[in-house]
């Protein structure tokens, strides 16, 4: 697997290409952003009816990562699921899949914004989960030093390379993790909201066929993404 | 036939007006349930599809809706209602005429469904949104008449489709309905029949009198054309001099992006400031408005223009057509022709201006075709499933359904008299489930069975979705230009070239050099930025390719022994060509390799067109790089395909092998962007993805990059998914074409001529001077990538991390 090390918080993490964060030192995998449940929300919803695969298909990669890291703590960093309700219609193959996963493993699941309440699932439910002096929550808070959360499903394009891909965003005190979720949509990593969350001197690694590391851009206000892209991630 | 009352006489003779033999074979054929006039333009064609009506309607007797007239241009709805009142109020006839398009007002429309008028002009897309309503089966109960115009425009799109799906629906609902279409010159006058009429209804086909032959000649100037491109820069001076010593001419382009630099060109040499507009489908619409009504007014001596004016508005004082670049279509040659001198029995005068010394063969060959009649065209295929889906939905949407009928609706639709009863269920099942198999949504249906057997939707509230997102019209994400401060639009851009876009970089639009300032909410803003050299707006403009017919006549061209009928530049080209290699054969593939600087260059000419011979470049890389020929990229045009690598091609015939090719096409399809695309339109139209939503117009942006993973998640999970086998089919066809590469190669059955020279032949060397140049995909791209970040990494001090 093409992987992309990198200090932080005087550790070394791995970013893996699917969006995975690997602590190799904890034998800890952590993914953001999970979304489970997505297609059937919005079947709910909006009475559309996407390809109800996603659930399996972020499943699908979370097995594998697990398989290939040999992890043995899972922190899931909120959003894990879209909302309640999906938690709770979630299919029965994929309810036994995750329990599979979890089999033998420390999961921890940490509160997100679309799924605030502890769900009814195996696993310890938190607001926050701190290894050594690496804080792990849901969304970043600005006075927290050597924090890593999700929330912001961070994206970027590299120039003459393509379109937007998910990434990592890092600096010396902060990481944000893409979107593990299959139906995840992003925002551009020099949207002034994220942006404004690292120092001058930060890096993305884009996920992918390989990861890629470069530096993070300047914010740039006039190629933030439209209103609409930024609704769409919250909702 | 109908009689004709002295008020028709009296009018016509005041006018000094007899009536056309064609109209009155319309008259005398009113009754019939289906029928065709196939008229050049300004053959009083209109007249002849309305006089039944306002003949039938002059007693007054009649109430609601009697006459239903679809176009595929709002414009030309507005143009008709404008032509019709002139007979409705000279003859005091008590006719109510209104016209619904999507620049009616949201009151007007209301009323229109309360209190339909006699005749009301529309469009495809607003008659399915009227489809759709509750009320539909009260306002057209008394429909009677429908007429189609510039139906050969709709026969070609799934607009057309969409059209005839939602008459099947009108016949129900107005048994006696009878049909008329308005066609353009075609080459198959039967096919639009049976497209036309219910099937299996007759379709009588009248022909007007089609006028004089026009005029039409290649135009050939002192200065040769150039080897490669698209500009025709250098026949400036002549078609400036064409433009002079006529009083109005059309200059049509194949692409908005070539009209926009021809237009900015021709302003560079106009001395005589010669009043000059530009018109293409990219520009603001008040741009657009501004430039027709100059026209109408008179005021201009020509305007560079695109496919925008195919069709539309009757321009009487256009003399001449200029066609810049080869035409690629016969049929679309001949009908821009008719452009000009649209009074009856005047010939009509073109002239035809190839931009580069290939267009030259393909100008002369589109001449002798337009001289023989022999129009061009290929058969549409099976009506289109996903336009059917959506069809289901709006069906759905003005009330409980049975499948049954719907059924046996669809089927009374030429294009769909084919369709099985299990796929007419797949796509019911597509529109109720998803069409995901065991795998259903079971709670969240869009359409559900009730007791008595009839469909419904599940959600009454799923109806105001469904009818936002109706229409078929696919346009790429476009976002607006205007002008900063002012804020005076401009037009419309792609979003992916805005995107490439920065601060003080300028580009061509409505024929001004524009400098980027900055993207605010989905619009470019821009100053003014004179005398610079542009970076080119790269419009979006189809790229319609060579057809089937004229490559043929061009590969007939090159067998002959001499060419008196090129110039002399062009012919001992060829001549050349012949003597330090040969000339391609229609049955057989004339492959060419050489070196150059170090690269080996092989040239496929297997004139397949632009878009099959994209496609074959792609998979013929795809295969060279498996056989280790290390291929680094490719260009194609319309006749061929120039590869180059590291290692010389020996031998070419495991590349052609059918079943490997095929193989290739299927994998490759999975990952092609093309394909993607394909993807997102079926999976729109059919109804799987929103275009449009309640609250806020998704981004473009943001549509693209859910549509691919969905793409991507179906190819994984269920890759026999209805949409997935939709964008099959049309993948064989339009950008992909692999239809033509399968015609080629039955065409060729493994008859290749390989010949290996020591340098380029001279009808290779044109290739080398190509845009468009294609990098192998694949590691390519990571690489490309890799190396990007690598620079930025470095060029900010941190490569060292």
């Amino acid at each position: 697997m093409n992987t992309q090390a990198f200090p932080f918080a005087g550790t070394t993490l791995t970013a893996l290409p699917s969006g995975a964060l690997s602590l190799p030192a904890e034998e800890l995998l952590c993914v953001s952003d999970l979304h489970l449940g997505k297609s059937d929300r919005i079947a709910r919803r909006q009475g559309l009816m996407l390809p109800p695969f996603d659930t399996e298909a972020t499943l699908d990669r979370l097995d594998a990562d697990l398989a290939a890291t040999g992890a043995r703590t899972v922190i899931c960093l909120g959003d894990s699921f879209d909302d309640p309700a999906a938690a709770d219609s979630l299919k029965e193959d994929n309810l036994t899949r995750l329990l599979q996963l979890q089999a033998g493993r420390h999961w921890i699941w940490i509160a997100g914004n679309h799924d605030p309440a502890p769900l009814n699932l195996g696993g310890t439910h938190l607001a926050a989960f701190h290894i050594g002096p690496i804080t792990f929550r849901h969304a970043a808070t600005p006075t927290t030093d050597y924090e890593v959360s999700g929330h912001y499903h961070p994206k970027l394009a590299l120039p003459g390379a393509g379109s937007a891909r998910p990434c990592f965003v890092f600096d010396d005190r902060r990481l944000i993790l893409p979107a593990y979720g299959t139906y995840t949509g992003g925002l551009h990593g020099t949207d002034p909201a994220l942006r404004s969350l690292f120092a001058p001197r930060a890096f993305a690694i884009l996920t992918g066929r390989k990861t890629i590391l470069a530096p993070l851009p300047l914010a740039r206000p006039d190629r933030a993404p439209p209103v609409p892209l930024r609704r769409a991630m919250r909702d | 036939m109908t009689a004709f009352p002295p008020t028709f006489s009296d009018w016509f003779a005041r006018r000094g007006w007899t009536i056309h033999p064609h109209q009155s074979a319309m008259l005398a054929r009113a009754d019939d349930p289906a029928l065709l006039l196939i008229a050049p333009t300004g053959g009083g064609k209109t007249l002849a599809g309305f006089l039944p009506t306002l003949l039938e309607l002059a007693d007054g007797a009649h109430k609601g809706l009697h006459t239903l007239y679809v176009s595929p241009l709002k414009a030309l709805a507005a143009d008709i209602r404008r032509n019709l009142t002139t007979p409705v109020t000279e003859m005091a006839l008590p006719i109510r005429v209104e016209d619904r398009t999507g620049d009616t007002s949201y009151t007007q429309k209301r009323r229109q469904r309360a209190d339909p008028p006699h005749i009301l002009l529309t469009t495809p897309e607003s008659l399915a949104l009227l489809v759709s309503y509750e009320d539909a089966p009260r306002m057209f109960a008394g429909l009677s008449r429908v007429i189609i115009d510039e139906i050969h425009a709709l026969a070609e799109s799934k607009r057309g489709d969409q059209l005839m799906l939602a008459l099947s629906r009108l016949q129900t609902l107005a048994p006696g309905l009878r049909r008329v279409g308005l066609s353009a010159t075609v080459e198959d006058p039967a096919a639009i029949a049976r497209l036309l009429a219910r099937n299996p209804d007759p379709c009588a086909i009248l022909h007007a009198d089609p006028g004089p032959e026009p005029d039409i000649s290649m135009m050939v100037t002192d200065e040769r054309p150039p080897w490669a491109g698209g500009g025709a820069k250098y026949a400036i001076p002549a078609v400036l001099d064409e433009v002079r010593c006529h009083k109005t001419t059309l200059i049509f382009h194949n692409t908005r992006a070539q009209a926009e630099i021809f237009f900015h060109n021709l302003w560079l040499a106009n001395d005589d400031s010669l009043p000059i507009g530009i018109h293409h489908g990219s520009l603001s619409r008040e741009q657009r408005e501004a430039v027709e009504a100059a026209m109408v007014a008179g005021q201009l001596k020509a305007i560079v223009c695109t496919g925008s004016l195919d069709l539309g508005i009757d321009w009487g004082d256009v003399d001449l057509v200029i066609q810049v670049g080869a035409p690629k279509n016969v049929k679309r040659l001949i009908q821009r022709i008719g452009r000009a001198n649209h009074r009856y029995n005047a010939p009509s005068k073109a002239l035809l201006v190839p931009a580069n010394r290939f267009e030259v063969v393909e100008c002369v060959a589109a001449l002798e075709a337009a001289r023989a009649h022999d129009l061009d065209g290929d058969p549409r295929g099976a009506g289109p499933r996903d336009v059917l889906c959506q069809h289901i939905l709006i069906t759905a949407c003005a009330g409980p359904f049975s499948a049954d009928a719907l059924y046996g609706e669809v089927r009374s639709v030429g294009a769909y008299a084919t369709l099985t009863r299990p796929a007419f269920d797949a796509c019911l099942d597509f529109c109720a489930t998803g069409g995901y198999g065991l795998r259903a949504y079971d709670r969240w249906r869009r359409l559900q069975q009730r007791p008595d057997g009839l469909w419904q939707l599940r959600d009454p509230r799923a109806a105001q979705r469904i009818r936002m997102n109706i229409g078929t019209i696919q346009n790429t994400d476009l976002v607006k230009v205007r002008f900063r401060g002012s804020g005076m639009p401009l037009g419309e851009i792609e979003e992916d070239f805005a995107a490439t876009l920065t601060p003080g970089d300028t580009f061509l639009i409505g024929g001004q050099i524009v400098r980027y300032e900055s993207l605010r909410e989905m619009t470019v803003e821009v100053s003014r930025a004179p005398g610079k050299t542009p970076k080119i707006a790269t419009f979006m403009g189809t790229k319609f390719a060579t057809s089937t017919q004229l490559s043929s006549r061009i590969l007939r061209m090159f067998q002959q022994d001499s060419w008196p009928e090129l110039p002399a530049h062009t012919a001992s080209w060829l001549s050349l060509q012949r003597q330090v290699s040969k000339l391609p054969e229609a049955d057989r593939i004339l492959i060419e390799s050489f070196p150059d600087e170090g690269r080996d260059y092989t040239c496929f000419y297997s004139f397949a067109g632009r878009n099959a011979q994209q496609t074959l470049g792609l998979l013929l890389t795809q295969r060279m790089e498996t056989l280790g020929l290390q291929p680094l990229g490719f260009v194609a045009t319309d006749y061929a395909t120039l590869v180059w690598g590291l290692v010389p091609l020996t031998d070419p015939a495991p590349l052609f092998d059918a079943t490997d090719l095929r193989a290739g096409f299927e994998t490759w399809l999975k990952g092609n962007a093309v394909m993607k695309r394909t993807f997102r339109a079926s999976a729109t139209i059919a109804g799987l993805i929103e275009k449009n939503l309640p609250a806020a117009r998704k981004s473009g942006r943001q549509a693209t990059f859910s549509s691919d993973i969905l793409y991507d998640t179906l190819t994984k999970y269920d890759p026999d998914h209805l949409i997935l086998q939709i964008t099959r089919e049309e993948a064989m066809r339009g950008l992909v074409d692999f239809g033509r590469i399968e015609e080629l190669i039955s065409r060729t059955r493994g008859r290749i001529d390989h010949i290996r020279l020591n340098r380029v032949t001279p009808l290779a060397a044109p290739m080398f001077l190509e845009m468009g140049r294609v990098p192998i995909a694949g590691e390519a791209r990571e690489r490309l990538a890799e190396s990007a970040a690598a620079r930025l990494l470095a060029e900010a001090g941190l490569a060292g991390l």
